[in-house]
């Protein structure tokens, strides 16, 4: 449009000042970016930097190497062992589905592994998906050579308990697993570590019970992530400490022998040096295989675990609580003798039978022992002289001196469900089933039927006190990172050498004389003859229906109805070194299911290796020899001593 | 008056031409481009390849194009607006038939091998369209209520496509742009001043009605506000974005981290790193004096171009010179105010450095007009 040169120059006016004043609000608002982006970038430089490195940075943690479990030798109990297993990274896979497809191709990957991992790939998180775990290095490799072929596979090495010599430790140093939703809860403030995919913790035995020092100490390295987390790099690296190896009192190849000499049997076995309390061989049969644990046992498995009636899961050698038998009744004597009841040379007439407050009580010798003294009545077992003894004293001392003995009383040993056993006295009935104590339960009490209950462990260490009167403590951990752990002083328990002497003299009795009930049990050699007790402990009461028919033999009845069998003993008789302990479950008569796999154990521990046959008493030579040939025992140096990791 | 200006005197005709171009803007937007050129290097993770030479033939053909535009005379694109403005409108209707859905708006059509974004093209059709109107209406008119509703439904109806797509960035820009040809003009302050009161009462109304029964806006609504305000409160969500950019830019320092080593665009914290948040990365790696070093060019840009258009005794001149000046601020200063936590997140491009070609190419087209008007200025 034309203007005239008025409009033209009003025009140019209007428009400059407006410009002016829009150009002064555009500096204006680009004064507060500038100010805004100093403020940002330099007064709150710092808090930024730090929000940027918050996100950059990662700490990951290297898990540490588990310490070893070694034999009081050196051998490895439970080792490391390197594992291979097959990752996925989500952000390189892509198709998490279809990577795991083609990896069916080269790797056997159950159909319920697939599920789980595919499971997991719907899951937001940056750590990669186990697909395979526990792969052979074949398997390993043949997965990185297709690499190409599977975007986002990598192979990881970590590291995984093993138990080399499998079912022998199961129930001494038990085994490791995953941590579980309830190991977290257990814990107030968890070890981060325990988080970390795969880390395995103790779940049983030792291997719990010395959690803190197995563990070690993790490492941590600092990554640089994207925002998947992926690792970009390695910033630093600071290696953690290896968990602590620990030296068990054990010898692995007197256990591996124990746990051979008990077999099929439901039975349990302990040697126990008499001297330090060391621990030898804590056997209990059956047993399992605790790498099966590790390994995610399957549903086939336990199940035939948890049905097998002899109930290969327990740990009976410090779990089990039973009746002692007659195994007791150096505990009765000795509280008689200590209380002054009776002296070393007190005798008793045993009709057969003892009749106390309208009842009658039986001795297991239906015609009766005739007099008897302390010496006879430990060697032939007599009840009547213990019935007798026990009225006398009372069921309190008998019970203190139980106690005195390591009996009713929780061992201290890093091990699971360690049972306290029961020594009942007045008090304890009362309180218990709000009712008096009876004539009737010292009576049996005193030959340990009744209301006394005792674990294998207890009895070994009642063994190896009645061997010196001192008061010995069991101890399984032998060293710590090389630390050999002090043995405690043992005091003197105080009996007077007398009456412990009496009762000495009874168990060498046992063995040593003719009639004896562990006489055929005896051991030749001069130097290493044995002292100890047998014992048949009832699991059942015996009508008197039954009795007028005739007590039935142990052969004729049902497994699970049959006698437990006991014995306990020490050797040499004369230089205490080694007790053992035997209880089979069920296993019949004391002399004859325990007493010689006590004997067996004794000479095993003695010998070093396995028993010459000069030590046995010559008719029993052949069949010995036989036995020792048929036992599947391990080769005394497979098991690696030192330091291997692998 | 430069010393090329003052040896001729007359307006040039042909090639000499080009001895009168702007060559001091030419600069300034070369230099703004080769910024981008860096940065995009940079977020590639050092690789040319990916964005940066794909941006700088972008830049080297929006340049042919500012060149060939700059030779044409105002008075022709003046009498072109009209028609221009026409073409944009039906472009921004076919992209609401026609159109691609990217980024979860409709905002491009494809012509043979161009994607072309007529929102883009349609900031400077707008402008110009505006020029040339109070070019044509008689100055007296100007503030008559009757002549001010033309202007305002001419920047309305674009708005409203635009707002449909929904592309809330755009439509901001569409109407500062428009606003500010129409302030240039002269149009009554008041009319402004009321704009202005009505909005910021609008505002006030939706903020205070919330959780009341007459509520304005939905919930999920109201909750994105409270994320531009805190986005801490949501940081994995929505905020997610802002906070990391603020990470970013915050992270910078005086000096920043050094080329390359910004660690949020390295590692892909960033969102958007190579479009709308760009300047965040800028910022990272090369600190305060990166940051305010770019947006010293951008605001000597607008200089040149108001120095331009006061000089300019041509109605049209002047106001389209202005328009497109206010377009290119709002361009960068809401891109800023986005990424430094200021303003909510829009989708405004930093305008020639962000990766695209649309609004690289519609920039510099438009700076080839405002090259034309500086060319053809009447002496």
């Amino acid at each position: 449009m034309r203007r005239s040169a008025r409009d033209t120059d009003e025009s140019a006016r209007h428009i400059t000042r407006r410009a002016l004043f829009m150009g002064g609000s555009m500096a204006a608002v680009a004064a507060i970016l500038g100010a805004r982006m100093r403020h940002m970038q330099v007064d709150q430089a710092d808090q930024f930097r730090l929000l940027a490195e918050d996100n950059r940075i990662s700490i990951r943690l290297i898990p540490p190497a588990r310490g070893l479990i070694q034999d009081r030798n050196g051998k490895l109990i439970a080792g490391n062992e390197q594992n291979f297993r097959v990752v996925i990274s989500r952000e390189d896979a892509g198709d998490v589905e279809d990577v795991l497809e083609k990896l069916t191709e080269f790797l056997p990957i159950s159909a319920e592994d697939q599920d789980r991992a595919l499971k997991e790939a719907q899951r937001r998180s940056p750590l990669p998906i186990i697909v395979a775990d526990r792969l052979s290095w074949e398997d390993v490799s043949k997965v990185a050579i297709n690499a190409p072929a599977l975007p986002g596979v990598t192979p990881e090495f970590g590291l995984s308990r093993i138990y080399p010599r499998d079912a022998d430790f199961a129930h001494v140093v038990g085994y490791v697993g995953p941590v579980s939703e309830n190991d977290l809860a257990k814990l107030e403030t968890p070890d981060p570590l325990l988080q970390t995919p795969k880390f395995q913790i103790g779940k049983i035995g030792v291997e719990t019970w010395m959690e803190s020092d197995l563990r070690g100490r993790a490492g941590n390295r600092r990554v640089e992530v994207n925002v998947l987390g992926r690792i970009m790099r390695e910033l630093s690296r600071q290696e953690g400490d290896a968990g602590a190896d620990i030296r068990l009192t054990i010898d692995a190849d007197v256990q591996n022998y124990a746990q051979a000499r008990l077999g099929d049997e439901s039975a349990a076995g302990i040697v126990m040096d008499v001297q330090t309390g060391d621990l030898v061989a804590i056997a209990s049969a059956p047993s399992f295989d605790p790498n099966l644990f590790v390994r995610g046992i399957s549903h086939r498995d336990y199940n035939a675990l948890m049905e097998n009636d002899h109930r290969p899961l327990a740990n009976k050698s410090v779990q089990g609580a039973y009746p002692p038998g007659s195994t007791f009744k150096m505990v009765t004597a000795l509280a008689a003798l200590e209380a002054g009841v009776i002296t070393a040379s007190t005798s008793v007439n045993c009709p057969g039978h003892y009749e106390v407050g309208g009842r009658r009580f039986h001795c297991w010798r239906r015609g009766g022992h005739g007099r008897v003294s302390l010496e006879r009545s430990l060697a032939e077992s007599c009840d009547v002289y213990y019935y007798d003894i026990a009225l006398k004293v009372g069921i309190d001392k008998i019970a203190e001196m139980g106690r005195k003995l390591g009996l009713g009383m929780r061992h201290d040993i890093p091990m699971s469900a360690i049972t306290e056993g029961l020594m009942p006295n007045h008090a304890w009935k009362q309180e218990r089933y709000n009712e008096v104590w009876r004539i009737g339960d010292t009576v049996n009490a005193s030959i340990g039927q009744g209301y006394v209950l005792t674990s294998p462990l207890q009895l070994a260490v009642m063994t190896a006190r009645l061997a010196t009167g001192r008061e010995i403590v069991p101890r399984l951990i032998h060293a710590i990172d090389g630390q050999v752990q002090p043995i405690p002083e043992a005091t003197d328990l105080g009996l007077t050498p007398s009456h412990l002497r009496a009762v000495q003299e009874g168990m060498f009795a046992v063995h040593n004389t003719q009639r004896g009930t562990a006489y055929s049990t005896r051991i030749e050699e001069r130097t290493m003859r044995v002292a100890g007790k047998t014992g048949t402990s009832q699991v059942r009461n015996i009508s008197a229906a039954e009795r007028a028919r005739g007590v039935i033999s142990n052969d004729q009845l049902p497994w699970n109805r049959r006698d437990h069998a006991l014995y306990v003993g020490y050797a040499p008789h004369d230089a205490p070194r080694y007790a053992v302990s035997v209880v089979v479950e069920h296993g019949g008569g004391g002399g004859t299911a325990a007493a010689p796999i006590g004997r067996d154990l004794l000479l095993r521990a003695l010998h070093d290796g396995i028993p010459p046959a000069s030590a046995y008493p010559a008719s029993q030579r052949n069949r010995i020899d036989a036995m020792h040939r048929d036992l599947n025992l391990r080769d005394p140096d497979s098991g690696t001593p030192g330091t291997s990791r692998a | 008056m430069s010393f090329l200006e003052y040896r001729l005197k007359t307006a040039p005709t042909g090639a000499r031409k080009i001895l009168h171009l702007n060559w001091a803007l030419v600069l300034l937007l070369a230099a703004i481009a080769s910024v981008g050129f860096l940065m995009l290097y940079s977020v590639a993770g050092g690789r040319i390849e990916v964005w940066s030479e794909p941006q700088m033939k972008r830049f080297a053909a929006g340049l042919v194009v500012m060149f060939f535009i700059a030779f044409v005379p105002i008075w022709f694109w003046r009498n072109m607006a009209g028609l221009a403005y026409a073409l944009s409108l039906l472009l921004l209707l076919g992209v609401e038939f026609f159109g691609t859905v990217g980024m979860g708006a409709q905002r491009w059509i494809e012509i043979g091998p161009l994607r072309l974004q007529p929102s883009e093209l349609t900031k400077i059709t707008l402008v110009m369209l505006l020029a040339a109107y109070y070019d044509w209406l008689d100055i007296k008119k100007t503030s008559r209520p009757l002549w001010v509703l033309i202007p305002v439904a001419l920047i309305l109806l674009p708005v409203a496509l635009v707002m449909g797509q929904p592309d809330l960035g755009t439509a901001l820009l569409l109407l500062g742009g428009g606003a500010v040809v129409m302030f240039c003009a002269g149009v009554h302050w008041l009319y402004f001043a009321v704009v202005a009161g009505l909005g910021g009462g609008g505002v006030a109304a939706v903020l205070t009605s919330r959780g009341t029964e007459w509520q304005l806006l939905k919930d999920y609504q109201y909750r994105r506000i409270d994320t531009f305000l805190d986005p801490s409160q949501d940081p994995l969500g929505a905020g997610y974005h802002i906070s990391q950019a603020k990470i970013a830019l915050g992270s910078g320092g005086w000096t920043g981290r050094g080329f390359m080593q910004g660690t949020q665009s390295r590692l892909n914290f960033l969102p958007e790193k190579h479009t709308d948040f760009i300047f965040t990365t800028l910022a990272e790696e090369f600190g305060f004096i990166g940051g305010i070093s770019l947006l010293i060019l951008y605001v000597l840009v607008l200089a040149f171009c108001i120095a331009s258009a006061i000089q300019n005794k041509d109605r049209f001149a002047s106001l389209v010179t202005l328009g497109i000046a206010a377009t290119f601020f709002f361009y960068f200063a809401v891109n800023m105010l986005m990424v430094m936590g200021l303003a909510p997140v829009v989708g405004v491009p930093l305008p020639l450095v962000s990766y695209g070609g649309s609004s690289m190419l519609v920039l510099l087209a438009a700076f080839g007009i405002a090259q034309s008007a500086h060319v053809h200025r009447p002496r």
